[in-house]
């Protein structure tokens, strides 16, 4: 028992009168480091010993104003820097819609701050180590005594004296109270198999669901992001339909917008009869045609239509486009080549509209004519 | 004398009761083991929970396509729920934070409960949105983090406020009260006597040790917390009312819906209070804390505010006709004697005209008919949220796209789900909590402050 650390000398009394006598009796002899302990605020105990006015309402109006500022400057970037989004043709930055959030963050800003300021700065707690705990005295003024105890740490501290200064004052119990030696040399160590159990566990858990909710959870119904629907899906086997697929064939006849059917498949000699250019022979239309033929045809037929390809054999030389049978086809007949492909060569209808065939067709007769003009083009 | 004395205030708690007696009451509901009928109450509140549930599985599984809401009408019962539940919670933050700036010394013995019913019904309003949007587990996308999208929300829309607003005040209203649970942990910490009970409420009361030095510092940031959460709590109801007034849906765009949603809010949400503090009170032997005169008050509190709501229905029918404007004319009419006429006058009926009868002392002093009119006035408000959810979007401006709401099995098995869940809570709180504040309950009995004090 002696060995013990002392910490404080205690003293119990019974009603709220006199406790304010005794804090004022303590105060007046020039204590310092004593405190008063009560089930409920006392009025007039602060005054008693003469506490300064808690400075807290500085913390609060500080994070109050930093959460303000925060959530504007928040919003003001979101809103008007990082991804600008007109919203009902207002302004990005729109001030009187920000007002309630710039409010609400506010006061939790500042409430929140306040009591975690309170509790960890102001109080240092969580403390469960304070020598009061578990002692008889801390048990009365929790209940229903008003205690008041004077620190060992005191400069004034004299057991004698205070025993007296408290009997005096009409104290009913007065006891010292000790630090609890085995609470205070206890260390906690790290590598105890109770904290690395604990540690595995919480691992495990983690772990455990996180795969479980990013590998399982997620293909399950409802939480698979309508992957699943009762909906026909494009290139997908269908039940709904006797052939069983997904996809249906247009119905006969349906004609896609801007396609002009070919009336002559297989049949060259109609179309070198019946088709005719509409494109008169202009610029703009042969130029059309000059951009096209090197684009689609010099590869093979060479720029001048001479068959001098430019891939090395890698694709067999067309003849030349300069031949008298080509140079006699009627425009339709070459149409109709560029249409449906002839020997080797394939069809160009879908690279080709049906203006720029007509004017790649414009193209190769000036061409052919460069190279056997007519004595009349001298 | 005669004359009542009213310089002299009239103590909050009757009789004299020792402070030990106090700590023995309040924290015996916590160390008794619960009685049958507790369990009882519990299955009943578990069975409505349950029922609830599967409502609510059933729309996941199948989709929103469950409940009634149809084309008008979108907001349907979810959206009535939401503000009914938001609406109870106010008038717990009104006992502890706006009566405790007026020196209201009655607070002291609802505080606690009244708080915790705050919690508990914003928990339950929570579930409304976000069931709402289909994908709750999806909710994460209404909160400015950044996202794979790169996107962030709306903050021009109402509908975020309230995301704003109601985690706020749920959070807000979490740590008040969790501040003033502390002493009361210190208290039943000390008097626990297994050694399991005296670990939790070390680590909740964090160690707390009824310093004055602490006191000091404490009563300043209650004060200061009170001073937060009174505008908050008018913000809350004020933004869910933005919800609606920011709309340009006739009968929703007007500017008294603020004041009127918040009146609103604290005349359902005493009437709650009042409903199971009158329990409580009885079951836990409460009487001379949880006073006739306390809930005297309350039912005068519920006589203000159900005439404050009476008076905006009858000013929207008169803006609606002084403005001149058809469309909110016939809104209005629509309302009184259209196809929800049912609706409208069991909401005038139950909240206008059943306060009225609090005129009489009588009957604000006894408890069972107390009891039956705060019943109606719930009645009455849920269906005030109804009428002005549906009937503005069942009859909008376009007859052709009118058509009647008519909730679904679903639907009610939800609404039902909401009372268990909001019960189950009262229930579990009421067992393991101290459901009076021990430390402000004994500042406020007669003797125990000093004599020749200031005060």
């Amino acid at each position: 028992m002696d060995n013990k650390t002392l910490y404080s000398y205690t003293a119990l009394f019974r009603t709220p009168d006199e406790i304010i006598h005794a804090a004022e009796a303590v105060q007046e002899k020039g204590y310092v480091k004593y405190d008063v302990n009560t089930p409920y605020p006392v009025h007039g105990m602060d005054k008693a010993m003469k506490l300064k006015p808690s400075r807290l309402p500085f913390v609060s109006m500080f994070f109050g104003f930093s959460g303000t500022f925060f959530s504007l400057f928040m919003m003001y970037w979101m809103a008007s820097i990082d991804y600008p989004v007109i919203v009902g043709g207002k302004p990005f930055f729109s001030f009187p819609a920000y007002v309630p959030i710039m409010f609400e963050l506010t006061v939790l800003s500042a409430a929140v701050m306040t009591v975690i300021v309170m509790l960890a700065v102001f109080f240092k707690l969580p403390n469960l180590r304070h020598p009061f705990h578990d002692t008889d005295y801390m048990k009365a003024v929790s209940s229903d005594q008003y205690g008041i105890s004077i620190e060992a740490e005191d400069e004034k501290f004299n057991e004698e004296e205070i025993k007296a200064l408290f009997e005096e004052l009409g104290a009913h119990k007065i006891e010292p109270i000790y630090f609890d030696d085995e609470e205070y040399t206890f260390k906690q160590t790290v590598f105890e198999p109770k904290f690395i159990s604990l540690l595995v566990i919480v691992g495990l858990l983690v772990s455990g669901t996180t795969y479980f909710s990013l590998n399982k959870l997620m293909n399950m119904i409802p939480f698979n992001w309508m992957r699943f629907q009762s909906k026909v899906i494009t290139q997908e086997e269908s039940t709904f339909f006797s052939d069983g697929f997904g996809m249906r064939m247009p119905v006969k006849g349906t004609v896609a917008r801007e396609h002009i059917p070919y009336l002559y498949a297989d049949k060259p000699e109609e179309a070198a009869v019946n088709l005719v250019n509409p494109l008169p022979v202009t610029k703009a239309n042969l130029e059309l045609g000059h951009t096209k033929f090197n684009i689609f045809c010099s590869p093979c037929h060479g720029y001048f239509g001479e068959g001098d390809s430019r891939l090395r054999g890698q694709f067999p030389n067309p003849p030349s486009l300069h031949s008298e049978k080509v140079r006699n086809w009627k425009d339709g007949r070459i149409y109709h080549v560029l249409m449906e492909g002839q020997n080797s060569m394939p069809s160009y209808a879908s690279q080709l509209n049906y203006n720029e065939r007509w004017a790649v067709i414009l193209y190769i007769r000036v061409l052919q004519r460069s190279l056997n003009a007519k004595e009349t083009d001298l | 004398m005669s004359v009542v004395d009213y310089t002299q205030e009239l103590s909050v708690v009757e009789g004299k009761p020792p402070l030990r007696s106090i700590d023995e009451l309040i924290s015996r509901p916590l160390n008794t083991k619960p009685t049958k009928a507790y369990y009882i109450a519990l299955t009943v509140t578990l069975s409505m929970l349950g029922i609830g549930v599967i409502g609510l599985l059933l729309s996941f599984y199948y989709g929103t396509g469950m409940w009634g809401n149809n084309n008008p009408v979108g907001w349907g019962f979810p959206i009535v729920n939401f503000v009914f539940w938001v609406g109870i919670g106010h008038a717990g933050t009104l006992i502890s934070a706006i009566l405790f700036l007026l020196r209201q010394k009655w607070r002291n013995g609802i505080a606690r409960f009244a708080e915790g019913m705050t919690i508990f019904a914003v928990m339950t309003a929570g579930i409304f949105p976000a069931i709402h949007v289909g994908r709750p587990w999806l909710a994460g996308y209404l909160f400015p983090y950044p996202n794979q999208h790169s996107l962030w929300p709306n903050f021009n829309s109402p509908l975020l406020w309230d995301v704003f607003a109601v985690s706020t005040y749920f959070i807000v209203s979490f740590v008040f009260w969790y501040v003033g649970l502390i002493p009361d942990f210190a208290v039943l910490r000390d008097r626990a006597t297994t050694k399991i009970k005296k670990t939790i409420y070390s680590v909740t009361s964090l160690g707390w040790r009824n310093s004055n030095r602490h006191w000091q510092h404490y009563e300043m940031v209650y004060l200061v917390l009170a001073g937060f959460a009174t505008p908050l709590v008018l913000s809350v109801h004020t933004i869910v009312s933005f919800d609606f007034a920011v709309a340009v849906l006739p009968g929703w765009h007007s500017t008294i819906f603020p004041p009127y949603f918040v009146a609103g809010a604290v005349f359902s949400g005493f009437a709650m209070v009042q409903n199971v503090l009158i329990i409580i009170r009885k079951i836990f032997k409460y009487e001379h804390i949880i006073t006739i005169d306390t809930l005297e008050k309350m039912n005068k509190i519920m006589m203000l505010t159900g005439m404050l709501v009476g008076y905006a229905y009858a000013m929207e029918f008169f803006i609606a006709w002084y403005s001149g404007n058809p469309i909110e004319q016939f809104t209005f009419v629509n309302r009184a004697f259209g196809p929800y006429a049912w609706a409208y006058w069991i909401m005038v009926s139950c909240n206008v005209l059943m306060p009225q009868l609090f005129w009489f002392r009588k009957i604000r002093r006894t408890i069972p008919v107390m009891f039956v009119i705060a019943v109606f006035v719930n009645v009455g408000m849920w269906f005030e949220r109804f009428v002005i959810t549906v009937t503005s979007l069942a009859n909008d401006f376009l007859p052709s796209s009118w058509a009647y709401y008519k909730p679904t099995l679903v639907d009610g098995a939800i609404l039902l789900g909401s009372f268990g869940f909001f019960f189950t809570w009262v229930l579990l709180f009421s067992k393991t909590l101290p459901v009076v504040s021990i430390a402000e309950i004994k500042s406020v009995i007669d003797g125990s402050q000093p004599s020749h004090g200031e005060h």
